[in-house]
């Protein structure tokens, strides 16, 4: 669709309201059960109108819109698989169309495991509601009862042996409807496509090299583009001599704005060398250092002003026993395997940006904000890039492809950044500190709890240039606006720092640092969920030492949700935790769980480490989790999420930690930020899902993150009788533990 | 002009002999598989073959290839008509961004091709070169192990023909 075509139609829409009274006595007495005042279900709530979500065409064409994008979590298939079953239709009749300005529903980002709960609940409400919708005008057409009628394969068909495919039923603007609070949803019962492992409909292009990510756009004319970044964060560029680059084979122009600087090739190739011509050209004015290492990191974060909030507050009990702890962690990349990319061209005022950002609304305000320009003449579309993981450097590159594209207007503008400009650029998650001191008391309930974290933000995203490297390195730059905290449900550094187990007595404070920011940092996979549940679900496995009981039962007598009971039962069961269990020499075991967020998935995780005392260096030999996400769509997906998850989080845990000396970052590449490798990974990772038909979905993509970390820490434990409280648990770490 | 020999293919590609492979294949082929990962060789995201060997591309510059032929992702099977590796990883759902995954599948062909029955040490260590940031190893392992079966299988139902493609 031209971007004409398409203001077109949102105008046509726009216009075209008479259609609403007709269409409410389409929907079953029961869509109106409800005040209309109450919430729409999921993102319908802020895109009501159900023709934002499902489009039928008289050639009975379906279209299914999300805001949501494909970031390698099986979205593409998980979501078709809702909206196929509501509808009565094969998922190979829809057209699937994801994030795009252009053309869906603005979700805002895809992120914190809410795909689920928020295009899913979405979608499913709409496609049941649409479903009704055709039902009623084909009682209508036929004379016959709605509940004579069956929808079946993108028909209405009567008992009669007549039928009708949707598209004959629907007239242009039947589905221009806001949607209903309330839903005459399918029975669970009845479902043939949600709860079944659907195969993954990304997954054969992928691997036989069709077209898939945004790094194999080719548009007609297009050019490469590569950036040069300054030595470190705040240095400006001082002068660089660039007629001879512009000599260089191939190379068509370079860019410059203060202290962004770009080159634009023919050729690839052509651009890299150009890129490396330019970045020895260029001399630098400094400005600030780093921090000297990440100790001076962790003093500065418990030193800095803070702004101290008491989420909870209810009186320490007298314990008989108390234990105290510090936890801490460092910063970790979301490291992504390709480096970020982004496609752009501006033609006729209107620029078009591919982009593999979580979320292409607020990434076209940041670029709109960043070139002047009205966001109505931004189109920013999902191309799928490498897993991200959080906010990594898609939407910086996707403004660096915006305002070199700007300077070639016509050519398609792809830009790539290098392995170590994704190194060191990317916003880091979000180092941590934190401190428990807590206690039993004699039947080995505790009954003092007092949590203390230190962080500072976890995201930095955009909307807004001032978000985006190119915002602040321009003659005009864009501040980052300063980031803020306030304690919520779901949170962000607080992000399951309130326990879920049902403890008498507890406190937990949060001491969050707004600036200055020593490293960049946001968004990455689970927030500050890792360190809390670290630090939570290490701290029971001290004090169920310190109770003497073993670290499941322990738990189990501090929970009262059965859900929770269940997933912790599950786990324990299928791994073979017995309370007090030896494990073979060199080895121990690990037990953890967490709800994420406290409202999300539950996820229960037993593990087996070895531990070489020679060497110290440990593996994961062995998990098993068990997870209830609600109604589970695709239970292979959730599988396929849980464990990355573990083996990612484990990744962070015995081998990851971002480097830094007082000039540079000094991971660059693989080597200097090495992640875990084949060899490494465990002999078996189990995943036991528990389907809840008929529930809420909860999401699952962060819900291991934080457990693997905690069961990791209390396996090696377990098998080296030395807690280790700082991730990362590398040979070194570990071999000192062990020999002091 | 120099000829590369692709899946194949002879092309005559116009590019200066210093240019890793990867840019030919990706820009002047229009082969999506090889991906570029870290131009560094430490990540496999960019391996094909080269005359049966795994190699990165994005460290093998043009003149080195000479009269060597590459085979890519693209030139073991389709959507349609898929390798066993390519099959296998369809079955069980081996990917989550899939960004690494033409590298892994070109490295454990490499593998097979010489080794159809590798120990599970040897299949990891092989893949060592080969990183994954999703977390998805235990399916590629997985598939690369059902596909050495299924590729065994059929050299024993046909003898004589090759277990590979």
């Amino acid at each position: 669709m031209t971007m004409d075509a398409l203001s077109h139609s949102r105008r046509a829409f726009l216009a075209n309201t008479g259609s609403l009274v007709i269409g409410f006595s389409l929907l079953s007495a029961e869509a109106f059960a409800q005040p209309s005042s109450q919430r729409l279900p999921g993102d319908l709530e802020g895109n009501p109108m159900l023709d934002a979500w499902i489009r039928i065409d008289p050639g009975n064409k379906i279209t299914v819109f999300t805001g949501k994008a494909e970031l390698g979590q099986g979205t593409k298939t998980f979501l078709l698989q809702i909206a196929a079953e509501q509808l009565d239709v094969d998922p190979k009749g829809i057209t699937f169309i994801t994030a795009d300005t252009g053309l869906t529903p603005d979700e805002g980002y895809t992120a914190g495991s809410a795909t689920m709960s928020s295009s899913g609940t979405a979608l499913m409400n709409a496609a049941a509601q649409v479903r009704d919708i055709l039902l009623n005008l084909a009682a209508r057409k036929s004379g016959l009862p709605v509940t004579q009628l069956v929808a079946r394969d993108a028909a209405i068909h009567a008992p009669d042996g007549r039928s009708w495919t949707y598209g004959e039923l629907v007239a242009q603007d039947t589905l221009h409807l806001r949607a209903q609070p309330s839903t005459k949803l399918k029975d669970p019962k009845d479902y043939r496509l949600v709860g079944m492992s659907m195969p993954r409909v990304d997954i054969p292009a992928k691997v036989t090299g069709g077209a898939a990510y945004v790094h194999d756009l080719r548009p007609e004319g297009m050019v490469h583009a590569r950036v040069v970044r300054p030595p470190r964060y705040g240095a400006r560029l001082a002068e660089v001599e660039t007629a001879s680059v512009e000599k260089m084979p191939g190379v068509v122009r370079v860019v410059r704005d203060g202290s962004y600087l770009a080159v634009v090739a023919e050729k690839e190739f052509q651009a890299i060398r150009a890129m490396q011509a330019l970045k020895s050209a260029a001399k630098w004015e400094m400005g600030p250092g780093l921090p000297a290492n990440q100790d001076a990191v962790w003093s500065f974060l418990k030193s800095a002003p803070a702004q101290t909030d008491v989420i909870v507050d209810r009186a320490l009990g007298a314990p008989v026993k108390t234990v105290e702890a510090n936890y801490a962690r460092p910063y970790f990349m979301h490291a992504s395997i390709g480096p970020s990319c982004a496609v752009a061209v501006l033609r006729d005022g209107k620029l078009m940006v591919w982009s593999h950002t979580q979320g292409v609304f607020p990434d076209r305000q940041a670029i709109a904000e960043l070139l002047s320009m009205a966001e109505d003449d931004v189109r920013v579309i999902h191309a799928e890039g490498a897993g991200c993981y959080g906010h990594n450097g898609a939407d910086d590159a996707a403004a660096d492809a915006a305002l070199i594209a700007r300077a070639v207007p016509g050519r398609p503008v792809r830009v790539q950044w290098m392995r170590d400009q994704e190194h060191q650029w990317e916003p880091y998650g979000s180092a941590m500190t934190t401190t428990m001191r807590g206690g039993v008391d004699a039947s080995g309930m505790v009954v003092a709890w007092d949590y203390h974290f230190w962080s500072q933000t976890h995201a930095t995203r955009p909307g807004g240039a001032g978000s985006t490297i190119a915002g602040w390195l321009i003659e005009k730059p864009f501040g980052l606006p300063k980031p803020s905290f306030k304690p919520s449900p779901r949170g962000s550094a607080d992000r399951n720092a309130v326990p879920y187990y049902k403890f008498a007595n507890a406190k937990v404070t949060s001491h969050f640092i707004a600036t200055p920011m020593p490293l960049r940092v946001s968004a990455l996979r689970s927030l500050g969920g890792y360190m809390n549940v670290f630090s939570i679900e290490c701290f029971m496995d001290e004090l169920a030492q310190a109770a003497g009981a073993d670290p499941v039962e322990f738990r189990l007598k501090h929970l009262d949700d059965p859900r929770a009971i269940d997933v912790i039962r599950l786990a324990a069961d299928k791994f073979g935790w017995k309370g007090g269990a030896k494990a073979p020499a060199g080895r121990g075991y690990g037990f953890s769980f967490s709800r994420y967020e406290n409202l999300g998935a539950y996820l229960a995780l037993a593990v087996e480490v070895e531990a070489d005392p020679a060497t110290g260096r440990v593996r994961l030999v062995r998990a098993v989790a068990a997870d209830d996400s609600g109604q589970a769509v695709n239970p292979d997906a959730i599988e396929n999420q849980i464990q990355g998850g573990i083996i990612q989080a484990s990744s962070w845990t015995l081998s990851e930690q971002v480097r830094f000396d007082g000039n540079a970052i000094t991971s660059v590449d693989w080597r200097s930020y090495p992640i875990l490798r084949m060899p490494d990974v465990p002999d078996s990772i189990e995943v036991h899902v528990i389907n809840r038909p008929g529930q809420p979905f909860l999401g699952t993509g962060e819900a291991s993150q934080g457990p693997a970390g905690a069961a990791i820490a209390n396996a090696i434990a377990h098998a080296t009788g030395k807690r280790l409280r700082v991730p990362p648990f590398t040979p070194e770490v570990v071999k000192k533990a062990i020999d002091s | 002009m120099i000829t590369l020999t692709v899946n194949n293919q002879a092309h005559g590609v116009d590019a200066d002999p210093e240019t890793p492979l990867l840019y030919v294949l990706r820009d002047e082929l229009g082969l999506n598989g090889a991906k570029f990962g870290c131009g560094l060789g430490q990540c496999g995201a960019c391996t094909v073959m080269l005359d049966g060997e795994a190699v990165f591309s994005c460290v093998t510059p043009l003149s080195v290839v000479g009269a060597r032929k590459v085979k890519t992702i693209e030139g073991l099977g389709t959507v349609a008509n898929p390798s066993p590796l390519q099959q296998a990883f369809i079955e069980l759902n081996a990917a989550q961004c899939g960004y690494c995954i033409a590298g892994m599948i070109m490295r454990a062909q490499a593998l097979l091709e010489k080794n159809p029955r590798p120990a599970e040490d040897e299949l990891r260590a092989h893949m060592a070169p080969n990183l994954c940031r999703c977390g998805t190893h235990m399916r590629i392992l997985a598939a690369i192990r059902r596909a050495a079966a299924q590729m065994q299988a059929a050299a024993l139902a046909k003898p004589g023909k090759s277990p590979v493609r």
